[in-house]
């Protein structure tokens, strides 16, 4: 260390000007002391994959759709909704910094259904974010600057990899409450009360809409009924995060269902929606936040706030996406035809699950693998052990993350076989 | 009882409470010379018609889709966007030490880039590290680098009132004194709100002091090409200081040259010492991208890279943007001839020599008002003009209003 102090005393009066005609020595950068960051971990996993020459392959880390042919898949009702767009010939001149308020209102009615009491009362507040990132950010530094009672967010275990270190950076401080019972593969619910009831009042805690990522475990409609009672007890802000609305069941009002009953029941909620799988307009960075508040006074006052975080990140929103997006709402066939292909992405997956199992019986697996279809959305925590994870990748190319995690988007009619028999193969 | 109870009320942006205000004006003659967007002569916003024709191409090629970019960008508008501000042929280019991410626009280069600072720079979360910024200044740069943690956020003398210029002075002044390591945000052309720009034997003084100060570049790189025309021409102080061997940030926005405003186009550059302190810096800067919105929106990025990168639409759009600087040059120049011609008392000059969309007038608070509320011709309090919102249609009247207002009221 004492060698890089040295050096930057030394890189002042070794920098000469060329123009004096002396040889400048090569000053130590500004940077010498920054430390290299850690890999991603998910990322690895595809570098390794794109290095990988067996054609028989399978990336199952990818956190995006693909049909199935495994390849990526644009919505028809994007399609539309662009050619209907591009022939307005809009402007570009700048979004309001709350962004496309046609957009905003669409996203909200999505989320709360369109006869919720909150809308007619006018007392969210909903603005464009950068997809769900963005909107889980835009909430986390809210909360930091004016939900000073508690600094506490308790996180379902496990949860997404990037909820950790978005809050962290927001300056909250990060706990947890048991979420996934290993041992069954489902949802620990005595655990997740037992935690909950002993959580701090006035403390945030996150919820998974549904389709819960990592593990695809969500509670059934009681529980969730229980969990409302309990926290509405403890009296602690609840923060939804909405990143899979119509992807999980096929349904968007099903999916919606938890934050509704939520809302019902009386709890003021925070709300982070994304557009990027259900829309599939993951590079568009889609999303909205949401705050539900006591009345349209308080609404217009945290209104206020969220602009005065929004401009000093990026000023105002990108308008395509968002556009896109509002147009497929606000157009009676495009909406129609969304619901039909959200429900087909979500079909797909649903019985690529019904297909693994099915597959893996007839491999003759003696294991129980029934909360591989009790499980819902993109991803499915298989159970499998990391010694497990690494003979599928070494053995037969299959890739996947540590935690045995698969993105059920990535299997195929063509490749489930495949997956069904590696799959055995490690587990017999 | 509401956990949000006690949130108060904010005060709105200046800026767009003005626009605000001007659309609800009812009156026929209203003039709206506030907010920083280009318009054309019938006072309309203009999409570039290279724009255009590269959405219509993304359009029908089915080969393209909606999957994420990485975390850092677009590979191609990186590249593309950097070598447009430090010139293909940049020595630091060659050499391999220019890296980039790409942003949401101006503003969220900035972002990424003072959140970096303040991890990385002058120890590690050094928050105390001062950040200076021009008096007067965009009036988001003191926010974004509060907001990114930086305590102390100071003014460095710019403007000179009295002589309408630059306090070349107090800005070298303002530079020795520095602690060691301060940071600088340089505006690289088309100073905002003031319009006026270093020459360059003054940058040169500049980076003197920069240099044997140890004092951080941060170039703020809003108007390129729209300032003079010439992209050459408004890169020139980045290129100089690229070649006095200083490493440094370069934020830039495509919201004006490339009229792509609402798609938030940015590209952080980053000028390093060698290939290898490069590469621990953009591992970083995926870290403090990927709590803010994970990855950039391809849109925008995409239209500025397939431009850049093919031969006939670059051309294409060099000459776009040299319609936009044009059209500003001859307001300038028809808005000095107007006011002269008036009579009206001061000098008028630096309508002229400033450049860029913006023009610091002179007017004082109480003139502006003026304007606003008995001319209804809508600017800021600070007197600040954007060039783009006269016409020929409407520079009498406006000539004539100032003309009123520099006579009547003091």
């Amino acid at each position: 260390m004492a060698l890089l102090k040295t050096s930057k005393l030394i890189s002042s009066v070794g920098t000469f000007s060329p123009s004096l005609g002396v040889l400048s020595i090569r000053a130590s950068s500004w940077w010498s002391e920054v430390q290299m960051g850690p890999p991603d971990p998910i990322l690895g996993v595809t570098e390794a994959f794109k290095r990988d020459s067996n054609p028989k392959k399978m990336n199952l880390g990818v956190g995006a759709y693909r049909d199935d042919n495994g390849k990526p898949y644009v919505l028809n009702c994007v399609r539309k909704a662009e050619g209907l767009i591009a022939s307005k010939m809009l402007d570009k001149e700048y979004l309001p910094i709350g962004g496309l308020g046609d957009f905003a209102k669409a996203c909200a009615e999505l989320s709360l259904g369109p006869d919720n009491e909150v809308l007619q009362s006018k007392r969210n507040i909903t603005v464009q974010t950068i997809s769900g990132t963005g909107s889980l950010r835009i909430g986390a530094n809210f909360l930091s600057r004016f939900h000073t009672v508690a600094r506490d967010i308790y996180l379902p275990k496990p949860s997404w990899g990037n909820h950790t270190p978005i809050f962290r950076d927001a300056g909250m401080q990060l706990k947890s409450y048991r979420y996934y019972d290993p041992s069954t593969c489902g949802f620990d619910f005595a655990g997740a009360l037992d935690d909950i009831s002993k959580i701090p009042e006035h403390s945030v805690i996150m919820l998974h809409a549904c389709a819960h990522n990592p593990t695809g475990v969500d509670p059934r409609p009681e529980q969730w009924k229980e969990l409302s009672a309990l926290i509405k007890k403890r009296n602690l802000l609840v923060f939804f995060d909405m990143a899979y609305q119509g992807f999980a069941s096929g349904d968007i009002d099903r999916d919606a269902w938890a934050v509704r009953y939520f809302i019902e029941q009386g709890h003021n909620i925070l709300l982070s929606q994304s557009f990027a799988k259900n829309m599939g307009l993951y590079g568009e960075r889609v999303g909205g936040f949401t705050v539900v508040c006591s009345d349209a006074e308080e609404a217009k006052r945290v209104e206020s706030q969220l602009k005065i975080l929004i401009r000093p990140i990026y000023s105002n929103p990108p308008m395509n996406g968002a556009r896109i997006a509002s147009t497929i709402l606000n157009t009676p066939e495009l909406r129609a035809m969304w619901l039909e292909e959200v429900k087909g992405m979500a079909d797909r997956i649903i019985k690529m699950r019904e297909q693994l199992v099915a597959n893996l019986k007839k491999e003759g697996s003696t294991h129980n693998w029934q909360h591989v279809t009790d499980q819902i959305g993109m991803f499915c925590f298989t159970g499998l052990k990391p010694d497990q994870v690494e003979r599928l990748t070494k053995e037969f190319s299959v890739y996947m993350t540590k935690d045995g995690r698969i993105s059920v988007a990535g299997v195929t009619s063509g490749n489930v076989g495949y997956l069904a028999h590696a799959i055995h193969q490690v587990t017999k | 009882m509401s956990v949000f109870g006690e949130v108060p009320q904010a005060v709105p942006v200046a800026v767009f409470k003005l626009t605000a205000d001007f659309r609800d004006d009812q009156n026929p003659n209203k003039v709206n010379l506030g907010v920083g967007a280009y318009r054309t002569d019938d006072s309309q916003p203009w999409v570039l018609p290279v724009v255009r024709k590269v959405e219509k191409m993304i359009a029908e090629d089915h080969r393209l889709n909606h999957e994420y970019l990485p975390i850092l960008g677009l590979p191609e508008f990186r590249s593309s966007a950097s070598k447009i501000a430090l010139g293909e042929d940049s020595p630091a280019i060659l050499e391999n030490r220019v890296g980039a991410v790409q942003c949401l626009g101006g503003t969220g280069a900035l972002k990424i880039g003072a959140e970096f600072l303040r991890r990385w720079y002058n120890g590690q979360n050094n928050t105390k590290t001062p950040v200076y910024v021009s008096a007067p200044t965009w009036e988001n740069h003191n926010a974004v680098f509060a907001n990114a943690g930086f305590e102390d956020v100071r003014p460095y003398k710019y403007w000179d009132a009295e002589k309408r210029g630059l306090d070349l002075a107090g800005f070298l002044g303002d530079l020795e004194s520095a602690p060691e390591h301060s940071v600088f945000v340089l505006h690289a052309c088309a100073h905002n709100p003031t319009g006026t720009d270093p020459t360059q034997d003054e940058w040169k003084q500049v980076a003197e002091v920069m240099k044997r100060r140890n004092l951080f570049v941060f170039f703020d790189s809003a108007y390129q090409g729209f300032a003079s025309g010439s992209l050459e021409k408004d890169a020139w102080a980045i290129r100089f200081f690229v070649s006095e061997g200083f490493e440094m940030f370069v934020a830039q926005s495509f919201s004006k040259n490339f009229g792509l405003y609402n798609e938030r186009v940015g590209n952080l550059t980053i000028v390093a010492k060698d290939h290898e302190n490069l590469t621990r810096i953009l591992s970083q800067m995926e870290k403090i991208v990927r709590v803010t919105w994970s990855n950039p929106p391809s849109q925008g990025a995409r239209v500025v890279a397939i431009t850049l990168n093919t031969p006939e639409l670059f051309t294409e759009w060099k000459d776009n943007v040299k319609t936009m600087a044009d059209r500003v040059l001859l307001m300038r120049a028809q808005l000095k001839a107007k006011l002269q011609a008036l009579g009206t008392p001061g000098t008028w000059d630096h309508i002229t020599e400033q450049i860029g969309m913006f023009s610091f007038t002179g007017l004082t608070p109480k003139q502006v008002e003026y304007m606003v509320k008995e001319r209804h011709i809508y600017l800021m309090a600070s007197g600040r003009i954007n060039m783009c919102g006269l016409t020929t249609k409407n520079i009498d009247y406006v000539a004539e209003s100032i003309h009123e207002a520099v006579t009547k009221v003091q």
